[in-house]
C-alpha cells in the first residue's frame, strides 16, 4: 500500500475549476438576504483530474472485505455479493421517491411485506419492522415495545437484567430507554449463572437481553430454561441478533421462548458494514407485542399493499422515510439467493469454519472456552502477556502480516480476548494463511518480541498513539506551515 | 502481585476507601489501574451529589474498556479531584495517592465494616478478582 496523506483542501490552488453547474432548466430565484453568505466558502479550488486522482489514491489505501480476510468478531464481516448491488440500483428501487403514492410504490411495497415475513419466519417471530437504521436502533426499538407493553398491563417495571459479557449496546439502548440496567454475573465460560439470575428475577425487572450464541462463541445450553424462568416472573425476553450467522435454519428466537429479537443486516444478510451504506436493524417480535411496533407498518389486503398508520399502540416512528431502503433490497435478494437451504448452509460452514480456526491455534494461545465453539473463536493472549505481548500488539502485527485484525478486549470477562470470526464466505486456503501468521505471531513472541511492538511497519500508518489519542485529541484540521 | 496497602479498605469492583478524620477517600486500586491500560478519561460527580454504596458513581474509560466506578459506602460528596479530568494518567502513575478521585461523607457509618479488608482482597485477587 503506498503512503498518501494529502487532503483535498491542500490541492487547492486559487481560481482552478472542475466542473460547471449545468444551465438551470427553471427561473433563478433570488436567495432571501439573511440567508447569502458575506465571504466565499473555504471550499478547495481543483480541477478534475486533480480531483480524480486525489480519490484514485486514497481508494489505494482501502482495506475491506473486497481486499482482505476481515476476522472480526461479533461484526460477520462476510463477502456482500455483487447481485445484491445490481438489485439495489435497478431504477424502480433507487430512483423511487419514498413519498410517491402508495399505487405507484408496489413493488418497493411488496419487497417490503415479503421481507418482513421472511425475517419472521427466519427467527420464529410473528411481526417485523424493518425500520431500525442499525443493531442498536432495533434494540432501542424493542426495548421500548417492552416498556409499552408492560404499561399496556398496568405494570411499572424500571430494570433491566444484562449478563457482563453483553455488547456495550444492550446497556445504552436499555438506559436511554429510562431503565435501569441491572448487570448479572456469567460464569466463567460466559453462560448465564443460573442462580444468579434467579437472585435478580423478581416483578421490577421489565426484560433479560441476552446474546444467544453468546459473545464466547457458545451456545447457551440451557436457553429454554432461561426464557422460562423470566416469563413465570413476568419478565420479556430479548435476543440481542448480533450473532444470528451462527443458528439460521437451525434454531430460531421465537422457539426459544424469545419475545423479541433483532437482525443486523448488515452482518448476518450481507449488506456492507459502511462505506457501501448504511445499517439496517430490523426487530421482530412475538404476537403480544405486535400492537406496539413502530408505524407504519406494510399490510397486504389481497393484492394491494399499503402503509398502515392507524396503530394507535404503536411507539412512534423512528427514522426517516421507511427505513434504510437500500438495504432492504440487498437484504431480500440474498435471501431469495440463498434460500431456505442455502441459509442454513451459511450457518454449518460458519461454525466449521471458526471451529477449524480454533482447532490450529489452540496449541500456540489459550481458548477462552474449552470447544467446540459456534461461529466465532474467542482466544486469550494471557500466555504471550507473560511475554509482554497484548492483544492489542499482535492485532498491529497481523496488519503487517496481511490480514485485519479480530476483536480485541471483548468481551470484557476474558484476558487479553482476541475475537475472531471467520465467517462462512472464507475458503480453507484463506483460513490458513490466517492461522500461519497467528502462529508466526505466537513464535516471534518468543524470540523477537520488539518486532511485535514496533508493528505495523508496512501500513500507511504505522503504530499510533492510541493513549495520546484519546487523552489529548486533535480533532480540527488547520493548514500546513 | 499488584500493591494492596494494609492501612485502605477494598470493594469487590476494585476501588480502595481510606479513612480520612470523618470522611471517606476513593480511589481505584493498582490491580484496576493495570488491567485497565492506560486510562484516558475519568468522569466523576460534582461536590454535593449523593452516592450509594454499590451504585456507581462515575467513569474511568481506558483504551480498553469504560468502567463504572462504584462507591464504597453511601453519603455526600464533599471533595473531587479537579486534576483527574485534565491529567487522567495520574490515575496510573499513582493510584493510592495523587489519582484519588473523590471524599465522601458517610451517611452510614457501618458500610465501613461490609469493606473487604487488604488481606480479604488480596486472597479476592488471588482467586482472579472477579
Amino acid at each position: 500500500m503506498s503512503g498518501y496523506d494529502r487532503l483535498i483542501f491542500e490541492l487547492s490552488s486559487p481560481g482552478r475549476e472542475a466542473y460547471s453547474l449545468a444551465e438551470s432548466d427553471v427561473p433563478a430565484a433570488p436567495l432571501p438576504a439573511s440567508y447569502v453568505r458575506k465571504d466565499a466558502p473555504a471550499l478547495p479550488e481543483v480541477s478534475e483530474f486533480d480531483v480524480v486522482r486525489h480519490y484514485s489514491r486514497l481508494s489505494r489505501m482501502n482495506y475491506g472485505v473486497d481486499t482482505h480476510f476481515y476476522p472480526l468478531g461479533s461484526c460477520t464481516m462476510k463477502y456482500n455479493p455483487k447481485l445484491n448491488e445490481d438489485t439495489a440500483r435497478l431504477a424502480g428501487f433507487a430512483r423511487l421517491h419514498p413519498l410517491v403514492p402508495e399505487p405507484l410504490a408496489q413493488g418497493a411495497l411488496q419487497l417490503m411485506h415479503e421481507l418482513a415475513g421472511d425475517l419472521a419466519e427466519i427467527a420464529g417471530m410473528d411481526a417485523v419492522s424493518l425500520q431500525p437504521a442499525a443493531g442498536a436502533q432495533g434494540e432501542f426499538a424493542g426495548v421500548l415495545m417492552i416498556r409499552a407493553y408492560h404499561r399496556s398491563q398496568g405494570e411499572k417495571r424500571t430494570k433491566v437484567l444484562v449478563p457482563d459479557s453483553a455488547h456495550g449496546t444492550n446497556p445504552a439502548s436499555t438506559a436511554l430507554a429510562g431503565y435501569e440496567v441491572v448487570e448479572v454475573k456469567s460464569q466463567p465460560n460466559g453462560e448465564v449463572d443460573l442462580d444468579e439470575l434467579a437472585r435478580h428475577l423478581d416483578t421490577d425487572v421489565a426484560a433479560f437481553m441476552i446474546t444467544v450464541p453468546n459473545t464466547l462463541g457458545m451456545f447457551e445450553p440451557r436457553i429454554v430454561e432461561i426464557t422460562e424462568m423470566c416469563h413465570a416472573k413476568g419478565v420479556q425476553v430479548y435476543m440481542d441478533g448480533a450473532n444470528l450467522n451462527a443458528i439460521l435454519g437451525i434454531t430460531r428466537p421465537g422457539d426459544l421462548g424469545f419475545d423479541v429479537c433483532h437482525f443486523n443486516l448488515h452482518k448476518t444478510f450481507t449488506t456492507p458494514h459502511g462505506g457501501g451504506g448504511p445499517g439496517a436493524g430490523p426487530v421482530g417480535v412475538k404476537t403480544h407485542l405486535e400492537p406496539f411496533l413502530p408505524v407504519p407498518v406494510v399490510t397486504k389486503q389481497e393484492d394491494r399493499y399499503a402503509l398502515d398508520w392507524k396503530r394507535p399502540k404503536s411507539i412512534g416512528k423512528l427514522q426517516a422515510f421507511w427505513g434504510n431502503f437500500g438495504m432492504l433490497v440487498r437484504a431480500y435478494a440474498y435471501i431469495r439467493t440463498m434460500g431456505a437451504d442455502g441459509l442454513r448452509a451459511v450457518s454449518e460452514n460458519a461454525i466449521l469454519n471458526a471451529n477449524y480456526v480454533m482447532k490450529r491455534l489452540e496449541k500456540v494461545y489459550d481458548i477462552a472456552v474449552p470447544g467446540p465453539c459456534m461461529h466465532e473463536c474467542v482466544l486469550s493472549a494471557r500466555r504471550q502477556k507473560k511475554l509482554g505481548v497484548t492483544a492489542t500488539d499482535i492485532a498491529k502485527r497481523l496488519l503487517d502480516l496481511g490480514f485485519y485484525a479480530p476483536s480485541t478486549y471483548f468481551p470484557l470477562i476474558v484476558e487479553e480476548a482476541l475475537m475472531i470470526e471467520p465467517t462462512e464466505t472464507e475458503a480453507k486456503e484463506t483460513l490458513d494463511q490466517f492461522c500461519d501468521a497467528m502462529i508466526q505471531i505466537a513464535r516471534e513472541t518468543e524470540s523477537s518480541a520488539a518486532l511485535i511492538h514496533d508493528a505495523p511497519v508496512t501500513t500507511p500508518v504505522k503504530r499510533l498513539d492510541q493513549t495520546k489519542a484519546a487523552r489529548q485529541p486533535d480533532l480540527r484540521w488547520t493548514r500546513r506551515p | 502481585m499488584p500493591n494492596v496497602p494494609t492501612d485502605l479498605k477494598y470493594t469487590r469492583e476494585h476501588e480502595w476507601a481510606k479513612q480520612d478524620g470523618a470522611r471517606v477517600r476513593v480511589g481505584i486500586t493498582a490491580y484496576a489501574q493495570e488491567q485497565l491500560g492506560d486510562v484516558v478519561f475519568v468522569e466523576l460527580p460534582k461536590v454535593g451529589a449523593r452516592v450509594t454504596a454499590k451504585k456507581p458513581f462515575g467513569v474511568v474509560e481506558s483504551v480498553k474498556a469504560v468502567s463504572d466506578l462504584f462507591a464504597p459506602v453511601s453519603g455526600e460528596v464533599v471533595e473531587v479531584n479537579a486534576d483527574l479530568p485534565n491529567k487522567p494518567e495520574t490515575v496510573n502513575q499513582d493510584p493510592y495517592g495523587r489519582g484519588w478521585m473523590i471524599v465522601i461523607a458517610p451517611s452510614n457509618v457501618g458500610e465501613w465494616d461490609t469493606l473487604l479488608t487488604a488481606a480479604q482482597y488480596e486472597e479476592f485477587l488471588a482467586q482472579g478478582g472477579h
